[in-house]
């Protein structure tokens, strides 16, 4: 079963239009979703939990329309949001008892637990965290109510690059279970890239792709060479090119480079930025 | 088992999961029979895209090094002579696409690669 279906999902506000959007994330699987900031990220998440009202299209979470039985829907699926909202003068024991009243199925031990491995301050209201604590003590909320699908709106983008790779193996261990997926939005993926199964890029409310990542990072390469040799790739297969005075680099199809010149690796973030500066 | 996964290598993770369970597989490392991870508990151990795990034991079960039992798991399948001549077909195949790509790189023609490869295979009698 597919954890997320988005069909002719639009929304629109003055100078901005988000979709028609289309986008499936499979059970068991995690989707990097990619975009500048103003590219309609949490816009989207925000239509799936019908925050906002969404035009037309549908979106259907774990099997089920979101307009219907949003309540019980809401109980399976685990959010962070950019800006994280819990109770300010409440410390984080205080907000898993009010957790507790809320989730059927909230998992005290669990939290517990997660706190301690994101080493959430103990004692401290959350007006007085950090960004970062507040991020983490809200990835430790969406976990501890046994969700089967995870939405994280930039959730990792304050958090220091310890903690980002203990987050990274959370969400490998979240989705050994066939059944649980992850969607993960962000600016930049970084870190989290290699966890992904599906990327997606969205530029100015509109997918420009998306796909397999490792069949994406598989077709893409970097060359370098002299300007002239460069020239020898066929226009066609070339995303980007940029000419220096000391030579030229481009990122190319791979298929269509020549025999006996160097192809390196691309990133994703690589990819998405001439992306992007080719649409424009 | 013993994988290890280069993300700064260029070559393609599948290809990388794929190529490291066949050298275990025909080098007697892997036993016959033997259960190997699930495709999905190795995808999360090696913390890497579990479609890139997949497309590579489907692609080591579509050559024969490893049979399915549905339910159960993944399994290395009985070695057989005819593969491991096909393995070794493939590696010198992969060697001459190197040394063919090495030579435009360095402008020599058909017959000058012809000629090494004539030279080295005399010092090999």
């Amino acid at each position: 079963m597919n954890a997320l279906e988005i069909r002719g999902l639009k929304k629109t506000f003055s100078g901005f239009q988000l979709g028609p959007l289309d986008l499936t994330l499979p059970g068991g699987c995690i989707l990097g979703l990619i975009g500048e900031n103003g590219a309609g990220k949490s816009t989207t998440i925000k239509l799936i939990l019908n925050m906002l009202r969404r035009e037309s299209g549908t979106v259907t979470i774990l099997g089920r329309d979101n307009g219907q039985d949003l309540r019980s829907i809401k109980e399976e699926v685990g959010v962070v949001l950019d800006e994280v909202g819990l109770p300010d003068c409440l410390t984080s024991a205080q907000t898993g008892r009010v957790m507790e009243g809320i989730f059927r199925q909230w998992d005290a031990a669990a939290y517990a637990s997660y706190l301690r491995e994101l080493g959430v301050p103990e004692g401290k209201a959350f007006k007085e965290m950090s960004r970062g604590n507040r991020m983490k003590l809200g990835i430790a909320v969406a976990l501890s109510h046994h969700p089967r699908l995870l939405l994280l709106d930039e959730a990792t983008s304050g958090l220091d690059p310890v903690v980002r790779d203990r987050v990274v193996e959370m969400l490998a261990d979240f989705t050994r279970d066939e059944d649980h997926a992850v969607l993960l939005s962000s600016h930049i993926v970084s870190d989290l890239e290699r966890i992904c199964d599906y990327i997606a890029f969205l530029h100015k409310g509109k997918l420009l792709l998306c796909q397999e990542k490792d069949r994406l990072l598989e077709e893409y390469g970097f060359v370098h060479g002299a300007a002239g040799e460069l020239a020898a790739i066929d226009s066609a297969a070339v995303l980007h090119r940029s000419e220096g005075r000391y030579g030229a680099e481009a990122i190319v199809l791979r298929r269509a480079v020549p025999a006996g010149m160097a192809i390196s690796p691309v990133t994703v973030e690589e990819l998405f930025v001439h992306m992007v500066k080719g649409e424009r | 088992m013993t994988i290890w996964i280069d993300n700064r290598s260029g070559t393609p993770i599948y290809d990388q999961i794929y190529t490291q369970i066949r050298r275990q597989i025909v080098g007697g490392e892997l036993k016959e029979n033997e259960l190997l991870p699930s495709i999905r508990g190795l995808a999360k151990d090696l913390r890497i895209s579990f479609i890139t795990t997949k497309r590579a034991y489907e692609e080591l079960e579509k050559e024969g090094f490893l049979y399915t039992v549905p339910g159960k798991g993944c399994f290395v399948a009985p070695r057989n002579a005819e593969l491991i001549r096909e393995e070794n077909l493939k590696k010198i195949e992969a060697h001459i696409e190197e040394i063919a790509r090495l030579g435009a790189a360095c402008g020599l023609s058909r017959e000058e690669l012809l000629d090494v490869v004539r030279f080295g295979l005399e010092d090999e009698r």
